[in-house]
C-alpha cells in the first residue's frame, strides 16, 4: 500500500508504559464484561473474528469498481469512466488503524441464483463486516431492488447479524426532491418485501452516494464506525475534547481514506466534515510534495550546526505532525493533529481561539495520547485472519 | 503554533495603493480563441473567477466577443478577449473586425479541443488564418496553444495524443507564418496553406508554445502560469528580493501567488529546494489552494472571489515546516522551512517585515534603492535574520 503518500513522515513511537496500560486495560474490560452478563447483548458488535469484510454488491455498472477505487485507492472520480466491468472478485483490503477486507464482486453474478457455480455462501459471508448493495439511482433500480430482496431473505436466515448498507448511488446531478423521492420509494419496496416473509427491523440502512462528493466518504465512514469496537469511548473522548478546548467539532480521520472514524457528540454536519476532510487532503499533498523525500546531509549538518547546536529533533516543539488554517470569515482556525500513522485529530476552532492555541496544544496532547493508547490495545491480533481469508480464496468465478 | 502576527490580517499596502495613477499601469491585450466548446470561457471563470470544473458545463456559448478587464497584481491589467468560436463569429474575426481584433496583441491564445472528432482539418484551417491575421498585425505577440480536454483521452494515450498534434501544430504554424512573410502586410484572402515544399525551410521567429490541458487537473494552471509570467512588470525585480528574503530567513523554498487566481507569478528555492522531485509542485499548489478556497467559500457561505484564508501553517515534525500567508494585497505567500521552531518563528517575523519590499506589487512601482536594508534591519529573531545576503 506504498501509493497513499501520507506515510512517510508520520514515525509511530510505542511507549514502555503503553504496554503496562494495556494489561491494566485488558484486567478492566473483563472485569465489565462479567458485570455486564446480564444485561442486553450489544447486537451492533460486530461478529467477526477475524479481518471484518465489506462486500461490494450490485448490479453491472451500479459503480462498485469506481466505489472502491475512488475511496481506497484515491483515483479520480472522472477517471473511473475508464474502468472496466469486474470479472471476478476483487478481493483488496485497507490496512489502517484496524484492517479491512474489501470484495468487489462482479455485477453479472448472482451468488444465490446462478445456474454455473455453486458459490461457498460461508465462505463469502461468514467473516462479514457488511454488506453494501449499491443501486445505480439514475438507472431503472426495480430488478436491482428485486435482487437485493432476495440477498437479504437468504443471508437473513444463517446470518441475521450481516449490517445491510444500500448505497443509492450515482445521486449527482439529481434534484434533493427527486433523491428523497428514490430513497423512499426504495425502502419501501425493501420493507415491504421482508414483512411479507416475516422479517421484521433487519438491519438495512441507507446512502445517498456518488463518487463526486463527499457523500461516499461519509457514507464509508457510518459504515466502519460500526465495526469499531467500543466507538463510544471514542466518541467520548473527543467530546470532551471540544467541551475542554471549545472546540466546535472534532473528527478523528482516517488519513489514507478520508473516513472519519468517530466524531463528538454535537449533530452531525456534512459541511464540518467536507472542510474537515478537504484540509486533511491540503495536509496530504504538502506532505507529499515537501516532506516525502529525503534532505541531504549537508542540509542536516547546516541545521544541527552553529548557532542552533543541536539535533533537529530538539529543535521541534512537537514530533507528530500538526496544522492549523485561519479561516478570513471570522477568524476561525481549523487544526489537524497526527495521531499516528494512519490516524488524524481534525477540528473546527471557535472563533478568536488562534490566541489560545498553547493551551489548546495541550489539551490536545493529552487526547492524542489516550487515542494512541486506545488503538494499541484494541487493535485485534492479526495473526490467523490473513491465513483463513488464504485458504477460501479462488472461490470468485 | 506561535500566536499569528496581529498585523497580518490588516488591509496591508493601502497607503501605498493610495499613490497609484503616478506611472501607467501596464496592459496587455490577450486572445482567447479556438473553435466553438473547445473551452476558452470555462478556462476563463475558472482561473480568473473561482468557479469549479463542474461549473462550467451548464455555460452558454459566448456571442461575438466576451470582453473584461482582469487586474493582475497592482500594475498589470489583462484585457482578456474572450472570442466567440462559432463559425459565423470566427469569418468576421478575420474579414471585418481583422483590423480591430488583431492589433496590438500581447498575446494569443489558441484552444484546441482534443476531442473534436472529425472536425480536426477544419479547425486547424481556422487557426491558421489567425496565426496569419496574428503576424499580419502583431508581429511581437506570443502564440500560447492550448491542447485542451486531456482528460477525454485514456491516459496511457495522452502522451503519444499530445506529441502528434504538437507536431501537426508546428508544422501548420510554419507553413502560415512563411506565407505571410511572403505576402504584402495588406493581404486580404485567407491564406489557404499548400503543401509545404520541403526544400524551403521558413525562419519561425514566432514565439509559440504548446500545453496539453485540461479543466478537471492541475495541467491548467501550469499554462496559464507560463502565460501570465512574461506578462507580470518587474519580473525580475521580484526574483531577486525574494531570493534575498529566502536566503536570509534560510527557506527552502518561496512561492508568491497572485491571491485571486493563485497562479504562481515568482518563485525561488535554495539548492537544496531545487532537489525536490516534484517537478509539478507549483501547478499543484495552485490547484491545491484554489480548490482549498472553494471549500472554505462553501462552508462559510462567502462570495468565491473573497478572501478566504489568512493564514496556513504545518510542521510536519523533524521533516520541515511551512507557512502560507497573505502577503500584499495582491498575493498570497509560502514558504517553505527547515524543521525547528526558532528558525520558523523569526522568519514568519521577517516575512511580515519584508512586506515593504513587495508594496510595489500592489501600485505602480516605487523607488526600490532603499529595500536591500530592511530584513538585516528588522531585527527579529537576529539568528535567522544574520544569514549573508548576496
Ligand atoms: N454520475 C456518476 N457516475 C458514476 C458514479 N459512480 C460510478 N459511476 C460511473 O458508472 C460507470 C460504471 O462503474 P463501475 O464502477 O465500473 O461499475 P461496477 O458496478 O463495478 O460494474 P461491474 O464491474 O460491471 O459490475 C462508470 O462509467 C463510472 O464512471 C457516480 O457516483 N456518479
Ligand atoms: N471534458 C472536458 N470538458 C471541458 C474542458 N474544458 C471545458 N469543457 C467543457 O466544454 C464545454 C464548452 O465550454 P465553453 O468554455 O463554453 O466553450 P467556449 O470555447 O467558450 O465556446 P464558445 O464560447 O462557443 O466559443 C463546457 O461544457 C465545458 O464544461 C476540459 O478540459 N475537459
Ligand atoms: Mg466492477
Ligand atoms: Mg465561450
Amino acid at each position: 500500500m506504498d501509493r497513499f503518500p501520507f506515510r512517510p513522515g508520520f514515525v509511530r513511537n510505542i511507549s514502555p508504559a503503553v504496554l503496562n496500560l494495556q494489561r491494566v486495560y485488558e484486567q478492566n474490560r473483563q472485569r465489565i464484561t462479567k458485570k455486564d452478563v446480564g444485561s442486553v447483548p450489544d447486537v451492533a458488535a460486530p461478529q467477526t473474528k477475524g479481518t471484518p469484510r465489506l462486500l461490494l454488491m450490485g448490479q453491472r455498472r451500479s459503480g462498485k469498481s469506481s466505489i472502491s477505487s475512488v475511496v481506497f485507492h484515491k483515483l479520480p472520480p472522472s477517471e473511473t469512466l475508464y474502468l472496466e466491468s469486474t470479472a471476478r472478485i476483487q478481493k483488496d483490503s485497507l490496512n489502517s488503524f484496524m484492517d479491512v477486507q474489501i470484495w468487489d464482486f462482479p455485477g453479472q453474478i448472482d451468488v444465490f441464483e446462478n445456474p454455473n457455480i455453486t458459490f461457498d455462501i460461508d465462505a463469502i459471508f461468514g467473516e462479514i463486516g457488511a454488506l453494501i448493495w449499491v443501486i445505480d439511482a439514475q438507472d431503472d433500480y426495480l430488478e436491482s431492488v428485486a435482487q437485493l430482496n432476495n440477498t437479504i431473505l437468504h443471508i437473513q436466515r444463517s446470518y441475521p447479524h450481516i449490517n445491510v448498507e444500500v448505497f443509492i448511488h450515482k445521486v449527482d446531478g439529481l434534484s434533493d426532491d427527486y433523491k428523497l423521492d428514490i430513497q423512499r420509494d426504495i425502502t419501501i419496496r425493501i420493507q415491504d418485501e421482508l414483512s411479507d416473509e416475516g422479517i421484521e427491523n433487519a438491519p438495512v440502512n441507507f446512502h445517498l452516494t456518488s463518487i463526486y462528493n463527499h457523500s461516499i466518504f461519509e457514507a464509508f465512514s457510518k459504515v466502519i464506525q460500526k465495526l469499531i469496537p467500543r466507538l463510544g469511548q471514542l466518541e467520548a473522548m473527543l467530546t470532551n475534547l471540544c467541551r475542554t478546548c471549545r472546540f466546535e467539532k472534532a473528527y478523528l480521520f482516517d488519513v489514507n481514506t478520508k473516513i472519519y472514524i468517530a466524531t463528538d457528540s454535537t449533530p452531525e454536519d456534512m459541511a464540518s466534515y467536507e472542510i474537515c476532510s478537504d484540509f486533511v487532503d491540503v495536509v496530504i499533498d504538502f506532505t507529499e510534495v515537501y516532506g516525502s523525500w529525503p534532505r541531504t546531509q549537508s542540509w542536516r549538518a547546516r541545521l544541527e550546526g552553529e548557532p542552533w547546536s543541536q539535533p533537529v529533533e530538539d529543535q521541534v516543539a512537537c514530533e507528530l505532525a500538526e496544522a492549523g488554517m485561519v479561516l478570513s470569515d471570522a477568524q476561525r482556525p481549523i487544526m489537524l493533529r497526527e495521531v499516528d500513522r494512519f490516524l488524524a485529530l481534525v477540528a473546527i476552532m471557535k472563533e478568536g481561539s488562534y490566541e489560545k492555541m498553547p493551551q489548546i496544544n495541550l489539551n490536545v496532547d493529552v487526547v492524542v495520547k489516550g487515542l494512541t493508547e486506545f488503538f494499541d490495545i484494541t487493535k485485534p491480533k492479526e495473526v490467523k485472519a490473513a491465513a483463513v481469508v488464504e485458504g477460501r480464496k479462488g472461490q470468485g468465478s | 503554533m506561535s500566536d499569528l502576527d496581529g498585523n497580518s490580517s490588516a488591509p496591508a499596502g493601502d497607503a501605498f495603493g493610495q499613490t497609484q495613477t503616478l506611472k501607467k499601469v501596464k496592459k496587455q491585450k490577450v486572445l482567447l480563441m479556438g473553435k466553438s466548446g473547445s473551452g476558452k470561457s470555462s478556462m476563463r471563470s475558472i482561473i480568473f473567477s473561482n468557479f469549479l470544473a463542474r461549473d462550467t458545463r451548464r455555460r452558454g456559448a459566448t456571442i461575438d466577443i466576451d470582453l473584461s478587464h482582469v487586474k493582475f497584481l497592482g500594475n498589470l491589467t489583462l484585457n482578456l478577449w474572450d472570442c466567440g468560436g462559432q463559425e459565423a463569429f470566427m469569418e468576421n474575426y478575420l474579414s471585418q473586425q481583422r483590423a480591430h481584433v488583431f492589433s496590438n496583441v500581447g498575446v494569443l491564445i489558441y484552444v484546441f479541443d482534443i476531442e473534436s472528432r472529425g472536425d480536426v482539418e477544419r479547425d486547424l484551417a481556422t487557426y491558421v488564418n489567425i496565426i496569419s491575421a496574428l503576424v499580419q498585425y502583431s508581429r511581437e505577440a506570443k502564440v500560447f496553444v492550448l491542447v485542451h480536454k486531456m482528460d477525454l483521452i485514456q491516459p496511457a494515450m495522452r502522451e503519444a495524443v499530445f506529441d502528434q498534434r504538437v507536431a501537426l501544430v508546428r508544422r501548420k504554424t510554419a507553413e502560415a507564418v512563411s506565407i505571410v512573410r511572403k505576402q504584402k502586410p495588406d493581404a486580404s484572402a485567407h491564406p489557404q496553406s499548400p503543401p509545404f515544399p520541403s526544400t524551403q525551410i521558413p525562419d519561425v521567429d514566432l514565439d509559440m508554445q504548446l500545453f496539453a490541458t485540461s479543466i478537471w487537473d492541475q495541467s491548467l494552471y501550469k499554462a496559464w502560469a507560463s502565460i501570465i509570467h512574461d506578462l507580470v512588470p518587474n519580473l525580475a525585480v521580484i526574483e531577486t528580493q525574494l531570493a534575498s528574503l529566502g536566503v536570509a530567513i534560510d527557506a527552502d523554498e518561496i512561492l508568491l501567488f497572485e491571491r485571486t487566481s493563485f497562479l504562481v507569478v515568482s518563485k525561488w528555492s535554495s539548492r537544496e529546494g531545487e532537489r525536490n522531485p516534484y517537478g509539478d509542485r507549483f501547478e499543484r499548489m495552485s490547484n491545491i489552494l484554489k480548490s482549498w478556497k472553494h471549500t472554505c467559500s462553501k462552508f462559510t457561505g462567502t462570495p468565491r472571489n473573497a478572501e478566504q484564508f489568512s493564514d496556513f501553517e504545518y510542521k510536519m515534525g523533524p521533516n520541515f515546516a511551512m507557512f502560507a500567508t497573505k502577503f500584499t494585497t495582491n498575493t498570497y505567500i509560502l514558504v517553505c522551512m527547515p524543521p525547528g521552531e526558532a528558525r520558523f518563528n523569526s522568519a514568519k517575523l521577517n516575512v511580515a517585515a519584508a512586506r515593504p519590499w513587495f508594496r510595489f506589487l500592489d501600485g505602480p512601482p516605487v523607488p526600490m534603492s532603499s529595500s536591500s536594508q530592511m530584513l538585516a534591519g528588522g531585527g527579529y529573531g537576529s539568528e535567522a535574520a544574520g544569514g549573508s545576503e548576496s
